[in-house]
């Protein structure tokens, strides 16, 4: 059996940075900071009072009002940018066989801001009789936006989600790819979506001191790869791509994005939460990746890097990056978007995939902002290209995509131009 | 309660919840054929006249309650 071949051929999103993706992109280019105090709860208790919500976003305007309060912000962020991805994609649904396309749109946590709403109401109530909204069900699954999807475009493909904390999307996305070389599908809707800037995820997050508390300095807080890096910034938001067989997107005359060439998946097998302190599950998923898709390490010009500015997380993934890359690691640019996106946890994989097909289309590598020359990590290589500051033109033909989650998960995506 | 009081309590609920036009919601029109209900409407309704009108509602009695006017009924002679 040969395996078919797989193209991104429609993108979608809703990031704190801008909610399509051209917006999107024409901020991340310009080095816009996505965070902002929190305006979802009241955080004057908690330790980290800032965040990188997605903005000026009115349900209304996607939704009827019976709608939306059976919809989670999770689930509303998805079918937005679903929609935005189907349509970007020109498929024509009445002309596909829409057995064979499916959905995998991940979710790390679910709709953890109606879980929360709820199961506070019954606690905080005195009778404790049990009066939960028939909606709180599936407001709160982590599979449900792909059931929406699918229900929104009557695709009955294969449908779930694919969930490895903030490796989830891009699991979904290697997944699906699997299906459509194998012919089990011929197109999918993947992707990821986040809505957990929650006094659960907030407070939960900060205990594990995972999250920046640089409260003063928000807007710069993110600072992947800087020496003062003190934790990720949480966002939300979701990302959608079509991936679609070759030929199918050829017969329909569909324009191309990129080819995925190469998935590579691992696990630490060492902490929970803690990176293997020498990348050894990143190395792992990277090269797994780069066979794969049957190149050099050599090959790959730009890393959209996992980088949540986490010190140890960077640290790990540095290193991991020069294992594999040896003195590549020096000629490649690596950036970390999560700098002005924030951490969309599930769906930043899917954010992140997206970016790097913007890259290559564009042969232009986002920056990694909010860095000052005077302060470094006398532990991380500066000789290595981190794209700090501005955006930066160069040829990108292969664009590789690192994410990595809690449990050890790892997850790495290959994107390549696309040539006959 | 009056059943008029009763009558524009329950047309407000449905109108809200099921995102209607006040002016479908007639005491003949049922929660799922004539409104757009699913079943988790219906009993999400039911939940919303029980807090509304502090009582409850027993799973049997729910069942038949079908139609807005068979709403308005049950309420005015169970209302507290």
């Amino acid at each position: 059996m040969s395996f078919k071949r797989v193209v991104v051929t429609g993108l979608g999103s809703v990031t704190p940075i801008g909610n399509t993706v051209a917006e999107m992109w024409q901020n991340l280019l310009a080095g816009v900071s996505g965070a902002g105090p929190i305006s979802h709860f009241d955080h004057s208790k908690h330790k980290v009072h800032f965040a990188c919500e997605v903005k000026n976003y009115n349900p209304s305007d996607y939704f009827e009002k019976k709608e939306i309060r059976k919809l989670d912000p999770s689930v509303q962020f998805a079918k937005v940018a679903a929609r935005e991805c189907m349509a970007d994609s020109g498929l024509d649904l009445d002309k596909v066989d829409r057995d064979k396309i499916g959905v995998i749109i991940s979710s790390g946590i679910g709709g953890l801001a109606s879980f929360e709403d709820e199961i506070g109401d019954f606690y905080a109530s005195e009778s404790r009789v049990p009066r939960f909204s028939p909606n709180f069900v599936p407001k709160i699954l982590c599979n449900i936006a792909s059931g929406h999807v699918s229900i929104d475009f009557g695709l009955r493909g294969p449908n779930f989600g694919a969930i490895s904390a903030c490796a989830s999307s891009a699991n979904a996305i290697g997944t699906a790819y699997d299906m459509i070389r194998i012919g089990r599908a011929t197109a999918m809707v993947v992707g990821g979506t986040e809505a957990a800037i929650t006094p659960g995820s907030i407070g939960g997050f900060g205990v594990m001191r995972a999250l920046s508390t640089n409260n003063d300095e928000y807007q710069t807080a993110s600072r992947a790869f800087s020496g003062s890096r003190d934790g990720f910034v949480m966002g939300e938001g979701s990302g959608c791509l079509l991936i679609e067989d070759l030929n199918h997107a050829i017969k329909r005359g569909a324009k191309i994005y990129a080819e995925i060439i190469g998935y590579g998946a691992s696990s630490d097998s060492y902490h929970l939460t803690a990176p293997h302190p020498e990348g050894a599950g990143a190395i792992l998923a990277m090269q797994n990746a780069i066979d794969e898709a049957g190149i050099n390490p050599s090959d790959i010009d730009y890393i959209n890097a996992h980088g949540t500015s986490t010190p140890m997380g960077d640290l790990c993934e540095i290193k991991a990056i020069k294992k594999v890359f040896g003195e590549h690691a020096y000629n490649l640019n690596i950036s970390s978007t999560k700098t002005m996106t924030g951490h969309l946890l599930g769906a930043s994989g899917a954010l992140e995939s997206i970016i790097s097909v913007k890259a290559i289309q564009n042969n232009i590598v986002p920056p990694t902002i909010n860095h000052r020359e005077d302060d470094l990590d006398p532990n991380i290589d500066y000789k290595m290209k981190f794209t700090f500051n501005k955006a930066q033109e160069r040829k990108i033909d292969i664009a590789l995509s690192n994410s990595f989650g809690f449990g050890g998960q790892n997850a790495c995506l290959v994107f390549k131009r696309y040539a006959e | 309660m009056s059943t008029a009081e009763v009558e524009e309590k329950v047309k407000a609920i449905i109108v809200e919840k099921l995102g209607v036009e006040e002016s479908e919601v007639t005491r003949e029109a049922s929660f799922t054929n004539d409104l757009g209900a699913d079943s988790l409407d219906t009993v999400e309704l039911i939940m919303e006249f029980e807090k509304a009108f502090g009582t409850e509602i027993p799973e049997d009695k729910a069942e038949s309650i079908t139609t807005v006017g068979e709403a308005i009924d049950f309420l005015t002679a169970n209302a507290k």
